[in-house]
């Protein structure tokens, strides 16, 4: 069967689970709302943006406000069902902002841990392998320990946090303009340690704010807001249709590098090309949802298993998988008696389902 | 002649959507054919090295359209260095390496392997890949970031049909044999439709069968397509079979380039190897056969040989590679222990065939005999040679196995009146039992009873 089919084919599929496991996530939660009323709330919320002006927004930097101008856009919405108002803030206020950017987040990490599975031909690869995570790590519990404030600060600094580390791993193993993947490999371990030492010591400082540090690096969707969806699901969706266009080329890279070389690849200009892009479309889910590990490593895994190795088909079905993946472990974290940050489900589940993997075929060599 | 024009970079590509050069596949895709000499390879005094261990010294080769070119030598002689240039996967220090007309070190990737498409040494793919998806990764140089590729079902299919691999399209190649792996990827080369070819070692990992099919693809496109190939191949034989030319690399220098009779010498295989050889023509498909000899042993005597025919050979061949000075003779000119002999160097007394010997060379041949520590009969020997060995101390027999009562009588009869070193029929003819009775022979030498 043409690849073409078998991509759409499996997307389109596994966009329908996505959208069951989004509706069904929204009715559950203290309140329950039944389906329908969640679907026609869901309905009512999808808007199209039909203007934009800039509006003059804040942020604070080292102690200091600064006004930057911020793209407000205009929205039309589609539909207007009528929805009980209690059900229709539940659902639209509370509940989506969450399932949304829970969506976006997951989406992110498993496109770039596709990416970067098959970049370090190493099933044990992540998006975080080349110290994306470590560096948000640093940059958000910095802010949380030393008091920053401003609407988007822990953000802004993970994300800058994380590109600083995955641009100093870069540095650090290229040579002559050349990036030696295992280079690559062994100094984003090497980062991550010495990260890992700098978080350790400013949790030390954080005092009273411990406690909110150490739920970001839990991995946390809770407080979700529009404006997190706002900012993370366009960086996501630009950089996977980026990444989307080098699936061919990831998939000749699979037969190394000099075989890539002599199939017309630009080896070295990909790698470049394909780590900057997965390190972007981490940080931009790390940054709004912390450190949730195992995403990027498992969701790649389980659709490898499904649908074979070809990135055509390999890097949206694990993408919308990943979402749909997020959304699921996320409402399980929320609709316990206590809720508890979504990065312990994901890695309650991810890591039995890993050693799984390792007993059986798929990570028989390295 | 067609204008190729320059690749565009990538992220322009992006940007445009489709490079200019791929809007017109006919014209621009298919790199320009060579200028008038026909060499499409063009390897001009390419120096190049790893920091500072020099690979390659000045060398030049080239290989025209419709040519197989074996490049041959010894482990690290630069073999896969020179491949490398040459598919562009390493720029040369100094030199220039031209591949249809251009500068390999100008083009990008993507130029370049519309001109040289590559069989790499390792073929091991370690993802379920099947067959078609890795030859349609052939088509990779033709395919636009958002464009698909026009000509790829058809270039596609042509591959997999004229390496013979369609039969299994869509297995994995992680399942196929190692044979059938290197047509894959001989397959995925083939689609790249380069006018050159370059191979790495094509048949080191496969069993004499594959090793000979794939050698014999690639001579068929090299002959119905008209592509330039050159191919590193460590079986000298088979380089020598298959081949147009061959090239011998040594310590990054060319040695010879020539038609394998001419450059497949005992001197060059040598020089390059580092090791004794004998090069013979191969009696069933008559190009050259090298047959590498062991190290030179520290078996110090001058050991005479008398007999014909090849287990005469063979024996010279075994006391030389023993470390003996040979002797032969007298054999007729034209036997193939004559052959040997001369490849390892042995003075030979040779007559002309089907007379009867001569005073003078019968005469040459006993000084040689005399002059032996000790000399080695192969039965049978001719009534003319019978004579020579008649009386000599040290002399061991190498019975005829065709001789077969007589040869059980010697073997339990244990003929100890001719020498004491006698070996019998049945274990003749290795090496290891003709030196050791020759060593048993000197000693206990036996004195002759006639």
């Amino acid at each position: 069967m043409n690849v073409r089919t078998r991509a759409a084919g499996w997307s389109a599929g596994l966009t329908g689970v996505l959208v069951a496991v989004v509706l069904v996530s929204a009715t559950i939660g203290p309140v329950t709302v039944a389906l329908p009323v969640v679907a026609k709330a869901t309905l009512n919320a999808v808007g199209v943006p039909t203007g934009v002006r800039l509006a003059s927004g804040t942020v604070a930097l080292f102690g200091a406000t600064l006004s930057v101008p911020v793209p407000d856009l205009s929205y039309t919405y589609l539909f207007a069902f009528p929805v009980e108002s209690t059900d229709e803030t539940i659902v639209r206020r509370i509940r989506l902002p969450r399932i949304v950017l829970g969506a976006a987040v997951g989406f992110a990490l498993a496109a770039a841990g596709t990416v970067m599975q098959g970049f370090f031909r190493n099933p044990m690869a992540d998006p975080s392998i080349i110290g994306v995570s470590s560096g948000a790590a640093v940059g958000a519990v910095a802010t949380i320990a030393l008091s920053f404030s401003g609407p988007f600060s822990i953000q802004a600094a993970a994300f800058v946090g994380a590109i600083v580390a995955a641009f100093a791993v870069y540095v650090i193993a290229t040579e002559g303009g050349r990036t030696p993947v295992a280079t690559l490999l062994l100094s984003g371990v090497a980062i991550q340690t010495f990260l890992g030492a700098v978080v350790s010591y400013l949790l030390l400082q954080a005092g009273e704010s411990l406690e909110q540090a150490l739920y970001w690096l839990m991995g946390r969707l809770h407080n979700a807001a529009w404006s997190d969806v706002a900012v993370t699901a366009p960086v996501a969706l630009a950089c996977f249709a980026v990444l989307l266009s080098y699936t061919r080329d990831l998939n000749v890279l699979l037969l190394g590098e000099e075989d890539a070389h002599t199939l017309g690849i630009e080896v070295e200009r990909t790698k470049r090309i394909l780590l900057a892009v997965s390190s972007v479309v981490t940080a931009a889910a790390v940054a709004v949802a912390g450190a949730i590990g195992f995403v990027g490593l498992v969701v790649p895994h389980m659709m490898r298993l499904v649908v074979g190795p070809d990135h055509r088909i390999l890097l949206p079905s694990s993408a919308i998988a990943g979402a749909a993946f997020l959304v699921a472990t996320d409402t399980v974290a929320r609709a316990g008696p206590v809720e508890v940050p979504v990065g312990i489900v994901t890695a309650a589940l991810g890591a039995p389902f890993f050693l799984y993997l390792l007993r059986t075929r798929e990570v028989h060599s390295l | 002649m067609s204008l190729d024009l320059p690749d565009l970079p990538d992220p322009i590509d992006a940007l445009v959507g489709d490079g200019a050069d791929r809007d017109t596949p006919s014209s621009h895709d298919r790199p320009a054919m060579p200028a008038t000499d026909g060499s499409l390879i063009e390897v001009d005094d390419v120096s190049m090295g790893y920091d500072d261990v020099t690979v390659l010294d000045d060398v030049s080769l080239s290989v025209a359209a419709g040519e197989f070119v074996g490049l041959v030598g010894p482990n690290g002689a630069g073999k896969t260095t020179l491949l490398k240039a040459i598919n562009g996967v390493l720029a040369p220090a100094r030199g220039s390496v031209r591949v249809a007309d251009q500068r390999v070190a100008d083009l990008s990737s993507r130029a370049a392997s519309r001109r040289v498409a590559t069989v790499p040494q390792d073929t091991t793919v370690a993802f379920e890949f099947t067959v078609e998806d890795i030859v349609e990764m052939g088509r990779t140089p033709y395919h636009g970031r958002f464009s698909g590729d026009p000509d790829a079902g058809e270039a596609v299919e042509r591959a997999l049909e004229r390496t013979e691999t369609d039969q299994f399209r869509d297995r994995s190649v992680a399942s196929l044999s190692g044979g059938e792996r290197q047509r894959v990827v001989l397959a995925r080369a083939l689609a790249q439709e380069t006018p050159a070819l370059v191979l790495d070692e094509p048949t080191a990992s496969l069993d004499v069968n594959h090793q000979v099919r794939t050698l014999e693809l690639v001579r068929d496109l090299v002959d119905s397509e008209g592509k330039a190939a050159l191919a590193a191949i460590h079986d000298l034989d088979l380089a020598a079979r298959f081949c147009d030319r061959l090239a011998v690399l040594a310590d990054g220098d060319l040695l010879a380039v020539g038609p394998p009779e001419e450059v497949l010498t005992a001197e060059h295989v040598g020089t390059a190897f580092d090791t004794d050889a004998a090069v013979l023509p191969n009696p069933v498909t008559g190009t050259p056969a090298v047959t590498p000899l062991s190290e030179p042993g520290e078996f110090d005597a001058t050991v005479h040989v008398v007999g014909t025919g090849e287990r005469t050979a063979r024996t010279v061949a075994a006391l030389s590679s023993a470390g003996a000075r040979v002797t032969v003779g007298a054999v007729p000119a034209g036997d193939v222990a004559a052959a040997t002999a001369r490849e390892v160097a042995a003075e030979t007394v040779t007559a002309p065939a089907f007379t009867t010997l001569d005073a003078e060379r019968e005469a040459e041949a006993r000084d040689l005999l005399v002059a032996a520590d000790a000399a080695v009969v192969v039965e049978p020997v001719p009534a003319a040679l019978r004579a020579l060995v008649r009386d000599h101390d040290a002399l061991v027999r190498i019975e005829d196995p065709d001789d077969g009562p007589r040869g059980n009588e010697k073997r339990s009869g244990a003929d100890r009146s001719r020498g004491d070193g006698a070996v019998d029929a049945a274990e003749a003819a290795t090496p290891e039992t003709v030196v050791a009775g020759v060593r048993r022979a000197l000693d206990n030498p036996v004195a002759a009873d006639d």
